[in-house]
């Protein structure tokens, strides 16, 4: 039957026999999509006197927002931190493997590099839509340099940075290059000079996270309050938590976190990161915070294929809702609401809402993926 | 008169749902012979409770209904009188109503018929009586302030005019009203007594619905089960039938 054409010519899809994630629940609901955004099936029956073009059967699976990673440092053989003839075609090649995982957008992440290495690579990196090319990338995550020396993790030491006395983002735009395409940047609050900074990335609409860092709490409270949101793979690269001094742990039960504001933080999931049983402690202080990353590298002492990134992505889902004792919605969240909340953009992504994009994955439960869809089009199938 | 009982709410609404099923698998409708559903009427579409919300995640969500054949009575209309006249018209075009399925007030009433209202009426707007209202109030956070006053309405005469009519009532609370519907006399007062005066009238309803009544009427009825539930065994689909 072709739909009737009063708002719309585009062909409505409809999923049916399936379980969508809506509400925090899982529920026995059909999902309808038009123009690569989720329609809302009451205005189209009652307004529009509309009905599906083509139903798709989807054999009782459930159907989730695609998943967001704000943390991915490249895969499959491709590092986005090391400049290659052309950064762009690295960031697609990435972005089309990682569909195969149930990711339909990510930031491309920079560990600490040196100037020219931004220079370089960060014009290639643009803000784009996901489609049968790949995920979306939503902004760059740059990870470093401005952070501390006695968290560096496996960043290479040479190329830390402080802020400097100007105040401002001017260092960052001296060493970036310009803030074009950045959607994120994990810096250490305890540096001198860094509420400026924090707050000024803030107004700008960059997403500031707090990592590699030996701040106190008092630090972390403050570079919250000048803005910052998120704190990068809680846990790993900071001070560890203290009764009297949590340090940026802490900051998931602070009580000076500003009015209508949450604080988010990364968890690498994958039981070697972090000790399952830290990460309960995590997710039952603050399960509306835990956002899930991979933190994947190019070569992680893990074969490439089917191990390296998108295994993870896979393991990290089923382990995080194994290990954390959290149900299969709070898991599914942890990697598609709460990341979009983060950046801001959960109007419009990791989310089921009318009027969402419709970046979809299809799953058993088991959480074994099945299909990937970027607005509504059938971008991966198993 | 039928009057259909079971032992509870799920069972009764079971049963009603097979019976509504073989109804319309027996009449074979067609694209050329459409089977006429009538539905009471509800409230204004603009509130989150709307009768078009509740209708459509009770209902149509979970068939295949052509959009165009759903019509329900527009409560935001700007002429509702002009509304109601098209209404009772799209009845008449489409052959009037097969089956008319609905349930009644604690006072009676059918539709939003009100106690006083005309048993020969037609859909018009009527004014809400106050149990009416209470008892809408669960749609609304139990606030009575926010619960709409008028609503349109199918009439008494309108449903009369269907040439089957289903009242399914459950609930200690409806046992009066069934008492004073189907054993004192037909009565404006309470409207569902119009119904003695119809042809083919079925009433479904749970033991607690029967309180109220005589225990000579309730025997007589229930030793009618056994041809009752004739009704509700399984019937051929139409996708079985090759003629």
């Amino acid at each position: 039957m072709p739909s009737n054409g009063s708002v719309s010519d585009a062909p409505i899809t409809q999923f049916i026999n399936c379980r969508i994630l809506k509400e925090h629940t899982l529920q026995r609901e059909d999902l309808w999509v038009r123009d690569g955004r989720i329609l809302d099936p009451e205005k189209l029956f009652f307004d529009e006197q509309g009905y599906a073009d083509r139903q798709l059967d989807c054999g009782g699976a459930i159907l989730a927002p695609g998943f967001i990673d704000v943390q991915l440092n490249g895969g499959y053989g491709v590092d986005f931190s090391t400049p290659s003839e052309d950064p762009g075609a690295g960031v697609a090649f990435v972005a089309k493997k990682i569909l195969e995982h149930g990711v339909t957008s990510f930031c491309p992440t920079l560990v600490t590099s040196p100037p020219s290495v931004y220079h370089k690579v960060l014009p290639e990196v643009k803000v784009q839509s996901g489609g049968v090319h790949g995920a979306g990338v939503l902004g760059v995550h740059l990870e470093g340099p401005f952070i501390s020396l006695e968290k560096k993790g496996a960043h290479p030491e040479q190329f830390l940075r402080t802020f400097g006395g100007s105040g401002g983002v001017n260092p960052l735009l001296e060493v970036y290059g310009g803030l074009d395409n950045v959607s994120m940047v994990t810096l250490a609050p305890e540096l001198a000079g860094s509420q400026s900074v924090v707050e000024e990335l803030s107004q700008r609409g960059v997403t500031v996270s707090l990592g590699h860092s030996v701040a106190n709490l008092s630090q972390a409270e403050e570079a919250v309050q000048q803005g910052a949101s998120f704190i990068t793979h809680l846990f790993n690269a900071m001070l560890p938590f203290h009764h009297r001094d949590p340090g940026i742990v802490g900051l998931l039960t602070s009580n000076r976190i500003p009015a209508g504001r949450s604080v988010f933080y990364g968890m690498i999931a994958d039981g070697i990161h972090t000790n399952p049983a830290a990460l309960r402690i995590a997710h039952r202080a603050h399960p509306a915070g835990l956002v899930l990353v991979t933190d994947a590298i190019m070569a992680m002492g893990l074969p490439p294929g089917r191990h390296t990134l998108g295994q993870q992505v896979i393991e990290i889902q089923g382990l995080h809702a194994y290990v954390a004792g959290c149900s299969v919605p709070e898991a599914l969240e942890a990697a598609s609401l709460h990341p979009a909340q983060l950046l801001g953009i959960s109007h419009q992504k990791g989310s089921l809402e009318y009027g969402c994009d419709a970046d979809l994955v299809l799953m058993d439960d088991q959480m074994v993926l099945e299909a990937t869809y970027i607005s509504g089009v059938e971008v991966w199938r198993k | 008169m039928r009057l259909v009982i079971l032992e509870d709410y799920d069972l009764a609404s079971e049963w009603a749902a097979k019976y509504i099923r073989n109804r319309i698998i027996t009449f074979r409708p067609t694209a050329q012979r459409y089977f006429t559903l009538g539905l009471p009427t509800g409230l204004p579409r603009a509130h989150p409770e709307s009768y078009h919300s509740y209708m459509w995640n009770n209902f149509f969500k979970h068939v295949d209904i052509d959009p165009a054949n759903a019509h329900i009575l527009d409560g935001n209309a700007q002429d509702l009188e002009a509304e109601c006249a098209v209404f009772e018209k799209d009845i008449a075009d489409a052959g009037g109503i097969d089956l008319f399925v609905g349930g009644i007030g604690p006072d009676g009433h059918i539709a939003f018929n009100e106690p006083g209202s005309s048993l020969v009426s037609r859909t018009r707007v009527k004014t809400l009586a106050k149990d009416t209202i209470v008892a809408n109030a669960r749609f609304f956070g139990h606030d009575l302030s926010k619960v709409p006053t008028m609503a349109l309405t199918v009439g008494v005469g309108t449903v009369m005019d269907s040439r089957e009519v289903m009242i399914v009532i459950t609930g200690a609370h409806k046992a009066f009203a069934l008492y004073k519907a189907i054993e004192d006399g037909v009565n404006h007062m309470w409207t569902v007594s119009a119904f003695q005066q119809h042809p083919r009238t079925i009433f479904v309803c749970d033991e607690d619905a029967t309180l109220e009544l005589r225990v000579k009427t309730v025997k007589y009825f229930k030793g009618l089960m056994h041809v009752h539930n004739k009704l509700v065994d399984p019937v051929l689909t139409m996708k079985n039938d090759l003629s």
